[in-house]
């Protein structure tokens, strides 16, 4: 007899009703099988279907969204679609399920214990103590330091790996037959990205678990799972053991996919895209660009931009109005030059301090301690005056992580363009500002047209480039890309990245690329500096720093990315 | 926590010598109580006298000084109008107006909540949407209208309750209570309504806001992820969350409530401290006006820090912060 898979999934259709009547088909026909002690990894872009085949799994499809064709099975038993349960099959107890944010997935207002036992008394009937018991059982079973103090902590007392240690934990509280990880490791650091994906391997090998993995990252999927189905608008379009499917892909998609993950072991002159938006259109508006004169500059030699023994403390406020409280030391003694046009890559973890840099550079924080020099002159810190940083603050311009909450929402994109062009003079009346700002979004690869519209009706790989174009409009000399990526999809980060490539080499920009991304550092970099709690640890030109890592943390760093070359050896 | 509350009461202390200040102020330039106090025909000797017996010919700053040092000691002067220490008068009027808020801020709470849950769990049935328009007309009929036209019901046409003051009371000490006889708890029920009205709209609007913001939020479909009961999820898990803001606003609305309470006092000619300061202000009689701001400020900062102790309490995340 053979064993039933951990879960079988037939034909699955799930269908959104529009308001005109018609119908979004979010996911099309997908089957996928995984078997116990498996993990199968579901991949794709945003809105490609992936999470909501595991919202159908686990009933939480938001209205007026609806399961309406193909079959679930757990263990063998049949889903109901619209319930989430079926015969013997209980959510929470069955299917254990984890969130992509730890940050938000636990009550911030509840025990850890209370939300790690509350399962198991609903579940499986167990008493206070005896869930208890178990709680600390599981707490020590996903590797969390001292369970009998973390249980009376709050979720807000936790990191974020250790939160999603609990979330696993609660997940296996009623030793289910299938884990449902949606994105489990996006919001987290390498290092504890790392740990993550080895509990959940040895949790699947140990207790026979099957283990859907919904992700976007390929390094994920090939260091992690063992088979794959590779989704494009809501259809599963390849699928099979991830060897086959990464080593030798059929569909012309995952081939595109695979291509446009940054890559690694060697640096390219540019990213590979299914298509390029770099048309004539655009080019002539670079053109254009580049012919301008960017923000006046010395004909001193020396570094565009250089920190001093830069130091920021952030302190809590005192009891009494004024006083100081403990402080907390986030940047701590860190020195580092840009020369023109050179694009140097700031790399850490989070909580390194490598925003609070950029802020200082750009203005926003005030050091405890050292300087800023941009071009020769003392813009922040000792010796810096109202004048110095005005003077500067037209060449310093900064592109932000989140482009959903970087874009005033009230405005149309033209006016946004045409702001910071006004602001600094650099048209003669709002007419030009406007024209100016359509040759702006012509540059970044949008159409002038689109400069009427809002930033909502935009995507976020356009809205990137809506910033980009802003940041360009001041005609700046050193532009701070503050994890300009990191919440795009590959595809749309592999074009986002060449833009900012072809732009940088058109005006002549220098630029300081934040990431936490060692792949993207790689691919844009001439120079990284890699910090750790405060400092650099280790500053290289990037081809040695990469080839050969002379810090410990750096190499722990390098080791830990997930690379798509790597295939999970249990295969 | 114990940082926590001397930095509450340090501004405490920075509120009430503003406040005090005010109240002072209030004695200094509306009006010169020498040419209230003293008769029509009291010669300049006389007037100078009064000034003197009164203090009032000392410097402004030490007038200022003396003035903080009576209240400090609870000493608020006498009124104009009776010549009775304003201190007792308070004391005596105090008890109704706090039963009054006390028993509206009850209804607001316990009609409020549970309206505002129900809104949000069901935000596009017919019920809640019918709820929902009832409350625009609470939010939105002033508090002397309500109080009429309760009157014009239940006493003049059914005849069921009083129209006017507190029924009979039961004294505990200084305290006065109407909540130990029939005819003193009948008499609460229309003010306390009408007081209530305006409150029990803003509180069950606030919970629904608050309550549909959080059932959308990751921890409680993670909650409905793990096959949780969904009143489980809906009564122990989200409505604490939800109840959150509904702290702060309560406190602030206690505050609020005493101060409207002016117009409901008036209605219902309700012996509280309302119309003590309504009758005050038609005989300028600054002491009871001046000890009536210093109360109102009193009452403020107090909720305000109590709201924060609570919050404290609750909020795990805020105690820690403060260790």
């Amino acid at each position: 007899m053979t064993v039933a898979p951990a879960l079988e999934i037939k034909g699955l259709r799930v269908e959104y009703p529009r308001e005109d009547g018609s119908v979004l088909v979010a996911v099309d026909d997908v089957s996928l099988s995984i078997a116990p002690g498996e993990i199968h990894a579901v991949v794709g872009e945003s809105g490609a279907g992936k999470t909501t085949v595991a919202n159908a799994l686990i009933g939480l499809i938001e209205k007026p969204g609806r399961v309406t064709g193909g079959t679930m099975r757990i263990g063998g038993a049949l889903l109901d679609p619209v319930t989430g349960r079926g015969d013997g099959v209980q959510l929470g107890r069955d299917i254990g399920v984890i969130f992509q944010d730890p940050m938000t997935s636990l009550n911030p207002l509840f025990t850890i214990e209370s939300q790690l036992t509350e399962t198991m008394r609903f579940h499986l009937g167990l008493g206070r103590m005896e869930a208890r018991a178990r709680a600390l059982e599981l707490l020590n079973a996903v590797g969390i330091p001292e369970p009998e103090r973390r249980l009376t902590s709050f979720p807000h007392q936790l990191s974020g790996g250790q939160r999603q240690r609990v979330v696993i934990a609660a997940a296996l509280s009623c030793n289910p037959k299938l884990l449902v990880a949606d994105e489990p490791t996006t919001a987290l650091d390498v290092s504890i990205q790392a740990q993550i994906l080895d509990l959940i391997r040895n949790l699947a090998r140990e207790r026979g678990l099957g283990v859907m993995l919904v992700t976007h990252n390929m390094g994920v999927v090939a260091e992690t799972a063992q088979s794959v189905t590779v989704m494009l608008r809501g259809r599963a379009v390849e699928q099979g053991p991830v060897a086959e499917v990464l080593g030798s892909p059929q569909h012309v998609y995952t081939r595109g996919l695979l291509a446009a993950v940054p890559r690694f072991d060697c640096r390219l002159a540019r990213f590979a895209v299914v298509s390029d938006a770099g048309d004539g259109k655009a080019g002539a508006a670079r053109r254009t660009i580049a012919a301008r004169k960017p923000a006046a500059l010395s004909d001193r030699s020396g570094p565009l931009l250089s920190v001093e023994g830069l130091t920021v403390d952030y302190r809590s406020r005192g009891w009494l109005p004024g006083s100081r409280g403990h402080g907390m030391r986030a940047v701590d003694d860190v020195s580092f030059s840009i020369a023109r046009g050179e694009v140097l890559g700031l790399v850490g973890e989070s909580g390194c301090g490598k925003t609070t840099v950029a802020s200082v550079i750009a203005g926003l924080v005030k050091p405890t301690a050292g300087r800023v020099l941009y071009d020769g002159q003392p813009i922040a810190g000792k010796g810096a005056s109202r004048l110095t940083r005005a003077s500067s603050r037209q060449a310093l311009q900064m592109i932000f992580q989140d482009p959903y909450a970087s874009l005033n929402p009230r405005m149309r994109v033209g006016t946004i363009l045409a702001e910071p062009v006004l602001f600094y003079r650099l048209a003669a009346n709002k007419a030009e500002a406007l024209d100016d700002a359509g040759l702006l979004l012509e540059a970044v690869g949008l159409e002038r047209a689109q400069a009427e519209r809002f930033p909502f009706a935009f995507s976020g790989g356009q809205r990137q480039r809506i910033s980009i174009a802003r940041a360009l409009g001041a005609r700046p000399r050193l532009l701070i890309c503050d994890e300009p990526t990191s919440s795009l999809d590959v595809s749309v980060q592999a074009q986002l990245l060449n833009l900012i490539k072809d732009l940088s080499e058109a005006t002549g920009l220098t630029l300081l690329l934040i990431s936490h991304d060692l792949a993207v550092v790689r691919q844009m970099c001439d120079r990284v500096a890699v910090m750790q709690k405060g400092r650099i640890v280790e500053m290289n030109d990037s081809e040695s720093l990469f080839s050969a890592p002379s810090h410990a943390y750096t190499h722990e760093l390098l080791s830990l990315v997930p690379r798509i070359d790597r295939i999970a050896a249990n295969t | 926590m114990a940082r926590l509350l001397l930095s509450r009461l340090f501004q405490v202390l920075l509120v009430m010598m503003a406040v005090t200040a005010v109240a002072f102020i209030i004695f200094r330039y509306v009006g010169d109580p020498v040419n209230i106090m003293s008769r029509e025909d009291a010669s300049v000797a006389e007037k100078a006298e009064l000034r003197a017996a009164l203090g009032l010919d000392a410097p402004v700053i030490v007038q200022f000084g003396r003035f903080v040092g009576r209240v400090a000691q609870g000493d608020l002067g006498n009124s104009f109008r009776n010549q009775r220490p304003v201190a007792g008068l308070i004391a005596e009027r105090l008890p109704a107006t706090l039963e009054l808020v006390l028993v509206a801020t009850l209804l607001a709470l316990l009609v409020g909540i549970p309206l505002g849950v129900f809104c949000a769990l069901r935000p596009h049935g017919w019920l809640s949407r019918s709820i929902q328009a009832v409350s625009l007309v609470g939010i939105s009929t002033p508090t002397f209208v309500t109080g009429i036209v309760l009157i014009l019901i239940f006493s003049v046409w059914l005849k069921w309750l009083p129209s006017f003051g507190r029924g009979d009371v039961v004294r505990l000490g200084w305290w006065t209570t109407g909540f130990l006889t029939t005819s003193g708890l009948r008499s609460l029920v229309l003010p306390s309504i009408t007081l209530a009205l305006f409150q029990v709209t803003l509180i069950m609007r606030l919970v629904r806001a608050e309550m549909l913001d959080v059932l959308s939020s990751d921890y409680i479909r993670y909650a409905r992820a793990r096959g949780l009961p969904s009143g489980y999820i809906h009564r122990k898990l989200a409505l604490k969350n939800a109840l959150m803001p509904v702290i702060t606003v309560t406190g602030l609305q206690i505050g609020a409530l005493i101060a409207f309470a002016i117009v409901t006092e008036t209605v219902f000619q309700w012996p509280g401290m309302g119309l003590l300061f309504i009758q005050a202000v038609s005989f300028v009689d600054l002491p009871v006006m001046a000890a009536y701001l210093l109360f109102v400020g009193v009452m403020f900062v107090t909720i305000n820090m109590l709201v924060d102790v609570v919050y404290a309490i609750v909020d795990p995340r805020l105690r820690t912060a403060g260790q």
